[in-house]
């Protein structure tokens, strides 16, 4: 017990240290670790600074209703290295995919972290909570509701892993069938007491505290990008605060421009170039997909610079529209390959005008892709086997 | 061949000069950088993977920089290449994971990456290595002496 008491209170220089890995190589570690934050390589200096003085946090994962993509994502990333010594300077003490206790065991676990660290680790949700019956969803005869709630008071900061976490995801899309929220809306419900049925016990522990006002990230996606997880956790690790957060809740450094803006096709885009098909000129060409039911005008994330599988490419770079998985209600966002609104004005001629001209279509067409959005969310209709055999 | 024009090559993805648009702008940008390190001695990192590269553009900046006089490897937490473009002052780094993937990319405008320095920390370390080695030398010394001195009593 004694040793692992010291294990955990070794900074990560130390921890590195011990392992014999030099100087040298603990460099190459925070060069990496900047560019996977998104933070300028300028960073570099503090951020080794800052992480040969940090000191493991314990991390307790929960998963409520979700289909474990995102642990999937996360482990699959295939950065062994760097992804290790990362998981290595945290401890995972609870994840009940991952860990190789089962049953009581496992909860006692989860318990045992939670008596330990009261007040300081990191709560990482993924999936939705559903609320309009217990037993939708359940871990070890808990209801996902009970154990959010329990393990969110003691936690010093919550991480939204995924859409579902973040924002509902697929289990709140129409009709809702388990009443499924996302975290920051059970925080936001149980502030304003608009949660019917919870016991007193279940909010409160021996140590007290309350899940409100609890700083809460999200890192939406489906799934998120893996090196944006452990870019959130490295973050809290490295400077022992959460990132800067959009509206949202997203860290601005992953999600503070839009797939569009960053989109390689986005000069086509500009010159009014567009694919109509999946398999015309356009298409081949590598033209915009606007036309096409793409997204990321309104999606906001970081698929168009970190991409996936190891940086080789993303949807898009595939020649799929972007399905804007990382925002609010994007299941009902009325269909995938419906464009957001097609262009009314000739947009390169408006750019060969004035470039200020240009800047207020392209603030215009925003408004209409916001508004386009929100109302086929409003409008939603079911569909059926007849509509699919229609297509 | 690097794994972008493989993955290019075998989907048979067509990449045309049209959509190198980034290329220019980055090229201008290692020019202004390098301005800036000779008048003000001031070093740049850029870091690639930070911009939305088209198909090939990484490949068309990389074949436009060139190799120039150094290249260097490293071996810590994988291998690392640090390569001095053609031109002098321009470095391309890149770090690899255990398994060889790309983990970060750089383009350092300096006189010398820091990576390539030895660490005070990894030196103090290495001193303290070498002088074990010394003592361990010395004491095995001392017991051959001991075993050459009994034996000489022996005769």
């Amino acid at each position: 017990m004694i040793e692992k008491k010291n294990l955990k209170d070794r900074t990560l220089g130390e921890a590195m240290q011990s392992q014999g890995i030099s100087r040298r190589s603990f460099l190459k570690f925070c060069a990496a670790t900047a560019s996977m934050m998104a933070l300028p390589p300028s960073m570099i200096p503090a951020i080794a600074e800052a992480l040969e003085k940090a000191r493991k946090p314990s991390v307790i994962w929960l998963s409520f209703q979700e289909c474990t993509g995102c642990t999937e994502s996360l482990t699959r990333s295939h950065t062994a290295t760097i992804e290790n010594l990362i998981f290595d300077s945290i401890s995972l003490d609870y994840h009940h995919t991952l860990q190789a206790a089962s049953g009581e065991a496992a909860e006692e676990a989860r318990e045992a972290a939670m008596k330990e660290n009261w007040g300081e680790y990191l709560l990482v949700v993924d999936g939705s909570i559903p609320t309009k019956d217990m037993g939708y969803s359940t871990i070890a005869g808990i209801s996902n509701l009970d154990m959010f709630l329990q393990t969110a008071a003691g936690a010093a900061a919550i991480i939204s892993v995924g859409t579902c976490a973040a924002f509902g995801g697929i289990p709140h899309a129409h009709p809702n069938p388990t009443g499924a929220y996302s975290v920051y809306d059970i925080i936001k419900m149980y502030g304003n007491s608009e949660l019917d049925g919870i016991s007193s016990a279940s909010i409160t522990n021996n140590s007290g505290g309350s899940v409100i006002n609890k700083p809460i990230i999200t890192v939406p996606g489906c799934p998120p990008i893996p090196v944006v997880i452990t870019g959130v956790l490295t973050h809290y690790l490295t400077f022992g605060t959460i990132p800067e957060l959009d509206h949202l809740g997203r860290p601005k450094a992953f999600y503070g421009q839009s797939i569009h803006d960053r989109c390689y096709r986005r000069p086509f885009y500009d010159k009014g170039l567009f694919a109509e098909t999946f398999d015309d000129e356009g298409a081949k060409k590598g033209w915009c997909l606007y036309k096409l039911g793409c997204k990321g005008p309104t999606t906001y994330n970081a698929c168009a610079t970190t991409k996936w599988n190891n940086g080789t490419s993303f949807p898009i770079e595939s020649g799929h529209p972007c399905l804007g998985c990382s925002e609010p209600h994007f299941w009902d966002g009325g269909g995938f390959y419906k464009a957001l609104s097609i262009p009314t004005i000739d947009i390169p001629t408006t750019a060969v005008y004035a470039a200020a001209g240009a800047a207020a279509a392209g603030v215009a067409l925003g408004a209409l892709n916001k508004s386009k959005k929100s109302n086929a969310d409003k409008k939603h209709t079911n569909t059926t086997i007849d509509d699919l055999e229609k297509e | 061949m690097s794994i972008s024009s493989s993955v290019l090559d075998s989907f048979n993805i067509q990449s045309s000069n049209e959509l190198t648009w980034n290329v220019l702008p980055l090229l201008h940008q290692i020019k202004h950088a390098i301005d800036n390190l000779l008048e003000n001695n001031v070093n740049e990192v850029i870091d690639l993977r930070s911009i939305p590269l088209a198909p090939g553009e990484e490949d068309n900046l990389l074949k436009i920089l060139g190799q120039g006089e150094v290249k260097a490897q490293l071996n810590a937490l994988g291998p690392s290449e640090i390569l001095e473009t053609q031109f002098n002052g321009v470095w391309l780094i890149t770090h690899y994971n255990d398994e060889n993937e790309i983990v970060s990319r750089h383009i350092e405008v300096t006189f010398m990456p820091d990576i390539l320095f030895s660490q005070k920390q990894d030196i103090e370390s290495a001193c303290q290595r070498l002088n074990e080695k010394l003592q361990e030398k010395l004491q095995e010394k001392q017991v051959n002496n001991t075993t050459d001195s009994e034996q000489d009593e022996i005769h």
